[in-house]
């Protein structure tokens, strides 16, 4: 009873005390920011560290695929050659270029609209955010070009029994040297009349489905380069002189005849024309998880532009929002800098 | 956030801007010609850039220990050095100048720079690392199970 009563008084004593522990005003007495940035700015960075950590995971992982085969993997600059309303010329680079400047410049106005809140000039800000949104759209519309035009590709291929590909194309004269010039199967593989079908569940059995067949069977293509002596087999194998090996006329059509499977045209999850499949499944990965970053920043970018307009932060008197919003967008870009070197240019 | 000072120097006070306006413009014309460089090697791989600058050196324990310590420059291609070189520095002004980072204190830059480059640099040095001992083991040393 009497320790009962004791604990209670305890208790109230313990309620009712500021406990003093002689530390107020020093640096452990609580109530300083050592870092001093708001809570907001402070969880913005720290969503932007572990979000880096995503992206190079992806990375790190599409560096990991590449090493293991680092002999067979496609070479970047022939595959991305192409710019909108610039038909059949061959431009490396040039448009992802563009978008990395796109981009660049996006995160420059976003940086101008950032300072002019700080000066608490509403209607520059008003401007500034308005360019960003544009610059975001601009690179996000760019990279559904790219998908698409990556998704159609342009030559196809035949896939070999072991999953390799099998490119085409011929020698010829340009400026007195003699380059290999890649080929489209369409331009010399002969169509056969073919009684095959595709199975779909209204036609065949029906808890069984099956994708578009192949425009060319591998008969067809073997026949078109039967039929078109100067053209010859490209191969995934990267020789001394960093080009992928072309065999020659005989073992063109031997390598064909022998381990050819089917033909393919562009590109999915399963399998591509530019070579391993894992080189399209990381593109689509990293450059979608990118642009679905740079879409959602466009999205944020709209809201916080509208509360600028309606006057949300010349009421509240600070426009952090838009400084913690730019970091976000900085952020996109910074990642593009690296997805932009790691899957473009190295 | 109005009375915000901002550090107006770049390459170490080598640069001194006005304004912050005329930093941001500056730094954006050091990074246009940074992606510039890096699209025109892109497009015309220089010969002398498309081998690593050293070779690798032979011997005992010591050569074994130059090679790690040198290995970006024996087994990198000197081009793709290059371009990793100069995607870091973009990556530094970025985030030092347009996301503020010259700004902020100290000890808030170390915790998100050491952080994120510490724990980046563990997984790709881990996973290059495995990448290229499943290489050597598909082209040099491929086991039988059957006997």
């Amino acid at each position: 009873m009497i320790i009962f009563a004791q604990l209670k008084n305890n208790i109230s004593t313990m309620d009712s005390t500021v406990v003093s522990t002689g530390t107020e005003g020093k640096t452990w007495g609580g109530g300083n920011q050592p870092l001093k940035a708001s809570y907001g700015k402070m969880m913005m960075w720290f969503f932007i560290v572990s979000d880096a950590l995503t992206f190079s995971g992806f990375l790190a992982a599409y560096g990991f695929s590449r090493f293991k085969f680092i002999d067979y993997w496609p070479i970047a600059d022939e595959v991305f050659t192409h710019v909108p309303f610039l038909h059949g010329q061959e431009l490396p680079m040039i448009y992802v270029a563009f978008m990395t400047f796109v981009l660049i410049m996006s995160s420059v106005t976003m940086v101008l609209a950032v300072d002019a809140g700080h000066q608490m000039k509403k209607n520059k800000v008003i401007w500034y955010m308005f360019f960003t949104i544009i610059g975001g759209i601009i690179f996000v519309g760019s990279q559904a070009w790219e998908w698409a035009t990556f998704i159609q590709g342009d030559y196809g291929a035949v896939q070999t029994k072991g999953g390799n590909i099998l490119q085409f194309g011929a020698y010829k004269t340009i400026d007195g040297e003699e380059v290999f010039k890649r080929v489209a199967v369409e331009e010399f593989a002969i169509a056969a009349h073919s009684d095959r079908k595709q199975h779909q569940n209204k036609n065949g059995l029906w808890f069984v489905d099956e994708g578009a067949l192949p425009a060319f069977s591998v008969e067809d293509v073997y026949h078109g380069l039967e039929a078109h002596p100067n053209i010859l087999v490209r191969t995934q194998t990267i020789n001394e002189e960093g080009e992928k090996t072309v065999l020659s006329r005989e073992e063109s059509l031997a390598q064909l005849k022998a381990n050819g499977k089917r033909y393919v045209k562009g590109a999915n999850l399963e399998v591509n024309e530019y070579g391993t499949p894992l080189f399209a499944d990381f593109f689509f990965f990293i450059t979608g998880f990118h642009g679905f970053h740079v879409l959602s920043g466009v999205v944020i970018n709209i809201i916080i532009f509208f509360n600028v307009i309606i006057g949300t932060y010349e009421r509240r008197k600070n426009y952090e929002m838009v400084e913690k919003v730019g970091l976000y967008w900085h952020f996109v870009d910074l990642v593009w800098v690296f997805v932009f070197t790691f899957f473009y240019l190295v | 956030m109005a009375d915000h000072a901002h550090k107006l120097e770049i390459f170490r006070g080598l640069i001194k801007f006005k304004s912050n306006t005329q930093k941001i413009w500056g730094v954006l014309l050091l990074l246009t010609i940074v992606t510039a460089v890096e699209v025109v090697l892109g497009i015309y791989k220089p010969e002398a850039l498309m081998s690593p600058s050293m070779t690798p050196f032979e011997g005992g324990l010591g050569a074994t220990l130059l090679n790690i310590t040198l290995s970006a420059f024996i087994y990198t291609k000197s081009l793709n050095l290059i371009f990793i070189v100069l995607t870091i520095v973009k990556a530094y002004y970025i985030t030092w100048d347009f996301m503020h980072m010259r700004d902020e204190t100290k000890s808030l830059r170390r915790l998100v720079v050491w952080t994120a480059v510490f724990l980046i640099c563990y997984l790709v040095f881990i996973l290059l690392q495995e990448g290229g001992y499943i290489e050597s083991v598909y082209t040099n040393g491929f086991v039988k199970r059957d006997f």
